[in-house]
């Protein structure tokens, strides 16, 4: 057609993409550790993250679309966590719930590796030890506005994970 | 994950699977390594470590003081039992007794953890079998006790709030109003919990008789807690071996006989009560007076002081940049946690560092007897089975 | 506390036993360990809570594996504490008298390098199979030994 600008119709489209994307984020079920319990909590009934579009937390990751990585992620779990991530379909992303997931946290030490994002790319960072669930909710609208954003939804999650959510 | 074949005794080919570690229904990251014959389970391994975080070799490298965070995230469900077998531990190492008042807190919010920890147990389990109602029930009381750890604390999980010689500060005001409107709606809500499964025919089919255990197998593996006193032993530390002031609370010990998953619902219910009436004891009869030792070379002095004493402020200096010293010795202090015996084992070397500390967590014992549980069960029973045992991967890896 | 040492005085004559801090202690030498662990379940002491194991370096000999083991009629505990060195760390496993020792005396080999002998599944429990050195060692640093891995950074595809 010869115009220098992309046709309307898919940039309309790409925008719709990206809304339902953000808005129906499934989490898989990846709680390790405290910040699992906290997670439960968020998924309840006084801070119900299905609120956000995170409906139902997703036991296989070949159903879901966002890993909240919610605790720390020690050396035995590391392969098992790359292993999940590969296995969720894309277009997924990562959020790294609480300071353990982010950086080792409180354990600074031979155990626990030291930030999720040596193993997977991270999307959102969390602060908290745990997070509260404001916290956490938080980190998934940061994630959402990054996807409608225009994230690019056919490669892995962004490049550079410089977002930081939370206070 | 992946399945293989290996050939099971009766000759026909077992299915080799694993539950976890990242599964709904193994309340962290715990892995199973399953031997099916259809569905019936001729062997398994529970396989740890996926939670290891060497929290015992970072005890090492911090002050007495500072360690107390890592305790919270032992037994995570229900910090307030950790923080205190620790404090009691470090507490007789250095000679301390804390007043009376910091013993009522401290009795206080070990029970409140314990009902806390009693209801991710329930919502979780029963969310396993299937049953989702009571998980959101759970969680929406669990909230009002997060808010009693927020108000006291600062902070819902993880809260610290023990501290060698003492708490982290008084009880605010307020404190006690929300406690008691708690302690007064609950009674409610166990009366819920029960309506919906104590006698629900899916909850009886899946739970009674299901990973059964005899007395003797229990005390052959270490077992403590409520899945003993399900089994028919009412060994429970609170009253054999008393601590932080529990002599003076009246309060009765469950026990049932099945050694089951239904005897074990049962008891913690039941555990839930009996908390209730110790927090309304503890509430009632809660003395004025000091919440902390008066040993400023061990607990710094209060902040309006710090400011107009030289001496207070070289205590607070010296106690918060090289902490202070433990003489040599050692000591292992239990405590009657949710799950069984927390038990905490320091070495003093007589520096301001513990030479060594370890957390006996019941978990980590109770989940060895699983496969003694499970065999020749169902593969729905394991699901029955790890939930009734009430693991908590941190207390079981550290 | 006195019962309970008469006792153990009365069953071990040749084993050295105190009380530290109210609690009562047996040291026991390696080659006895099984001998009392058994005489002791027979005489009450049914509930084997806990072994664990103390890096004492400096010392000779090095390492020093507790149990903990309680009395139900007595409603006590008691310490038993047992010193090996490093040239030879092994003792006898007493998996065979308590069951329960069986992943606690895993854990100690996997983090102290104390082996068991007559154990009947001696590998590493809390650190995955193929990992090097034992970390609760004190001369293991806290960091661990491995460099840390770099951090990811998804490459975008295409242009």
């Amino acid at each position: 057609m010869g115009v220098e600008h992309p046709p309307l119709l898919f940039t309309t489209l790409g925008r719709l993409e990206s809304w339902a994307r953000a808005n129906s984020l499934w989490p898989a079920q990846f709680g390790l550790a405290c910040c699992a319990i906290e997670m439960m909590a968020t998924a309840a009934s006084r801070f119900d993250l299905a609120r956000f579009g995170a409906e139902v937390m997703r036991a296989s990751p070949r159903q879901a679309d966002v890993m909240i990585v919610a605790g720390r992620v020690c050396q035995k779990m590391a392969p098992v966590l790359r292993e999940l991530y590969d296995q969720m379909p894309e277009p997924k992303w990562v959020i790294a719930m609480g300071v353990c997931a982010s950086n080792g946290g409180v354990f600074q030490n031979y155990a626990v590796v030291q930030g999720v994002d040596r193993i997977v790319p991270v999307d959102v960072y969390t602060p908290g030890c745990p997070p509260t669930p404001e916290g956490l909710i938080e980190g998934v609208l940061q994630l959402q506005k990054k996807i409608r954003s225009g994230g690019r939804p056919l490669a892995p999650a962004m490049p550079q994970p410089t977002e930081v959510a939370g206070a | 994950m992946a399945a293989t074949a290996a050939v099971a005794p009766s000759g026909v080919k077992a299915m080799v699977i694993n539950l976890g570690p990242q599964h709904p229904s193994t309340h962290g990251v715990l892995r199973v390594r399953l031997e099916l014959e259809g569905e019936q389970v001729r062997a398994c391994e529970p396989i740890i470590g996926y939670l290891h975080t060497g929290i015992e070799k970072t005890f090492e490298d911090l002050f007495y003081q500072q360690a107390i965070v890592l305790t919270d995230r032992i037994d995570y469900v229900s910090p307030l039992n950790n923080n205190l077998c620790y404090v009691l531990a470090v507490e007789r190492l250095l000679g301390v007794e804390v007043p009376k008042r910091c013993q009522y807190i401290r009795v206080i919010f070990a029970e409140l953890s314990r009902i806390a920890s009693h209801l991710v147990w329930l919502g979780t389990s029963a969310m396993d079998m299937g049953a989702m109602s009571p998980f959101f029930y759970c969680m929406q009381q669990r909230e009002l006790l997060l808010d009693l750890n927020e108000m006291a604390a600062g902070t819902r999980m993880n809260p610290s709030y023990l501290r060698v010689g003492g708490l982290m500060a008084d009880l605010p005001p307020g404190f006690e109003q929300k406690a008691r409107a708690f302690l007064d709606g609950f009674p409610h809500w166990l009366e819920t919990y029960r309506g919906l499964l104590d006698r629900n025919p899916i909850w009886q089919e899946r739970l009674v008789g299901t990973a059964r255990m005899t007395l003797d197998q229990a005390l052959d593996y270490g077992w403590t807690g409520p899945l003993l006193r399900a089994c028919g032993l009412g060994r429970d530390l609170r009253k054999t071996n008393p601590y932080s002031s529990y002599e003076d609370f009246e309060f009765d010990v469950p026990t049932e006989t099945e050694g089951d998953v239904y005897a074990r619902y049962k008891v913690r219910l039941r555990e839930m009560e009996e908390s209730l009436r110790i927090v309304r004891q503890a509430l009632d009869r809660l003395p004025q007076g000091p919440w902390h030792v008066d040993d400023r070379r061990v607990y710094p002095p209060d902040k309006l002081e710090i400011r107009q004493s030289m001496e207070a402020l070289i205590y607070h200096f010296k106690l918060f940049s090289e902490g202070f010293m433990v003489p040599p010795g050692e000591v292992y202090a239990a405590v009657e946690g949710p799950k069984g015996e927390l038990g905490c084992f320091v070495v003093g070397d007589g520096s301001a560092r513990p030479a060594r500390v370890h957390v006996r967590g019941p978990s980590f014992y109770n989940l060895q007897a699983l496969p003694l549980c499970v065999q020749g069960g169902l593969l729905a029973d394991v699901v029955a089975a790890i939930g009734s045992i009430d693991i908590v991967l941190g207390e079981v890896d550290r | 506390m006195t019962e309970l040492l008469a006792a153990l005085r009365e069953a071990f004559p040749d084993v050295a036993c105190s009380v530290a801090l109210g609690q009562a202690e047996l040291t026991v030498p390696r080659e006895r360990i099984r001998d009392v662990a058994r005489e002791l379940r027979a005489r009450g002491f049914r509930l084997l809570l806990d072994i664990t194991a103390v890096d004492r370096m400096g010392e000779r000999p090095r390492f020093e594996v507790v149990y903990h083991l309680y009395h139900l009629e007595l409603s006590d505990w008691l310490r038993l504490k047992v010193r090996v060195d490093s040239e030879r760390p092994e003792l006898p496993s007493v998996t065979g008298i308590f069951p329960a020792a069986n992943w606690p005396e895993r854990e100690c080999y996997d983090m102290f390098g104390i082996r068991f002998t007559g154990h009947p599944d001696l590998r590493r429990i809390l650190m995955p199979d193929d990992w090097e050195g034992h970390p609760l060692r004190k001369d293991y640093p806290l960091p661990g030994l491995r460099p840390l891995p770099p951090l990811v950074h998804p490459q975008p595809e295409g242009g």
